[in-house]
């Protein structure tokens, strides 16, 4: 692929943290990890798809004053943000797993419309959706 | 209480996200205030205060909309009696049901369902949840408010004849 989508971010309350939850929990692989004073480029990446990364930003300088970074930290914790779709192969299988290593569902896996969903949230707030792909 | 959300602390806001996500995953149940105090760890008349801050409504409001939410999924995906999904979706008793259906919504369950499966076509490639979030009811006022300036309103015959269509 030449052109098209290559990074998009989340905001996280700790890259730390959430590099732990992406890695360790949901199994991404870390893509970019580079540091410059403060300031940390953090990306990671589904392991079926090297053509796209995935951001783990904090709000905060260089690109936010206090009283901004502070609104979209709350805009996090609060579930504001914007919906994330996870597409598995079988979402009652990779939800227990996740389960198993600490991962808060918000909705246990349902049969739905042909397919079957859950709901999970990563430790910042960022609500996702995993979804079983249809066959 | 001038403070906005801006100022609420993000540790405070997700534990009260907490609190909201497990209504949404059993909105059927009851969730008096103690039980969503302890979920987020904090005591009953802070969470209240808090909650609405955070999410522009209090907490049991906000648990009438997820109901009436699901209930009008329900009427539309499947053919379940009204009285089922007046159990199913957390309410004791029909009539109470019907009657705060129809203060939220304008229209009675079953007039809902006719109108929804003639018009709802289209959202297939739309996640489930985000097509029920559209169609979740904002209630910005109190349900006995809402009642209460209809009451004053016009349709007041309309309304009582459509009360007893449902009982």
């Amino acid at each position: 692929m030449n052109q098209g989508i290559d990074v998009v971010g989340l905001y996280v309350r700790d890259q730390d943290e959430a590099l732990d939850f992406y890695v360790e929990k949901l199994g991404f692989t870390v893509h970019t990890d580079v540091r410059n004073g403060d300031y940390r480029w953090l990306t990671v990446q589904h392991p079926e798809q090297p053509s796209f990364q995935l951001g783990l930003f904090v709000p905060g300088p260089p690109m936010h004053d206090a009283a901004t970074a502070q609104t979209l930290r709350a805009m996090v914790a609060k579930g504001a943000m914007p919906p994330l779709v996870l597409v598995v192969a079988d979402c009652r299988t990779a939800a227990e797993r996740m389960r198993a290593r600490g991962v808060e569902f918000t909705q246990e896996p349902v049969d739905r419309y042909g397919t079957v969903d859950a709901g999970f949230r990563d430790p910042a707030g960022n609500g996702w959706k995993m979804i079983q792909a249809k066959r | 209480m001038s403070e906005g959300p801006a100022e609420q602390d993000p540790e405070l806001l997700r534990r009260l996200l907490r609190a909201k996500d497990r209504m949404d995953a059993a909105s059927d149940e009851d969730w008096p205030v103690g039980r969503l105090a302890s979920v987020s760890g904090v005591s009953e008349a802070h969470f209240a205060r808090s909650f609405k801050q955070a999410f522009g409504l209090p907490p049991h409001r906000y648990l009438l909309t997820r109901r009436i939410e699901r209930a009008v999924a329900l009427l539309r995906d499947t053919d379940l009696a009204v009285t089922e999904i007046a159990f199913q979706t957390g309410w004791g008793s029909l009539g109470t049901f019907g009657r705060t259906f129809r203060d939220i919504t304008g229209e009675n369950p079953g007039a809902l369902r006719a109108r929804a499966r003639a018009t709802a076509q289209g959202l297939a490639s739309v996640p489930a949840c985000i097509v029920r979030a559209v169609q979740r009811p904002g209630l910005t006022i109190a349900v006995s408010e809402k009642r209460r300036q209809e009451a004053v309103g016009i349709n007041r015959a309309t309304d009582d004849n459509a009360d007893k269509e449902i009982r």
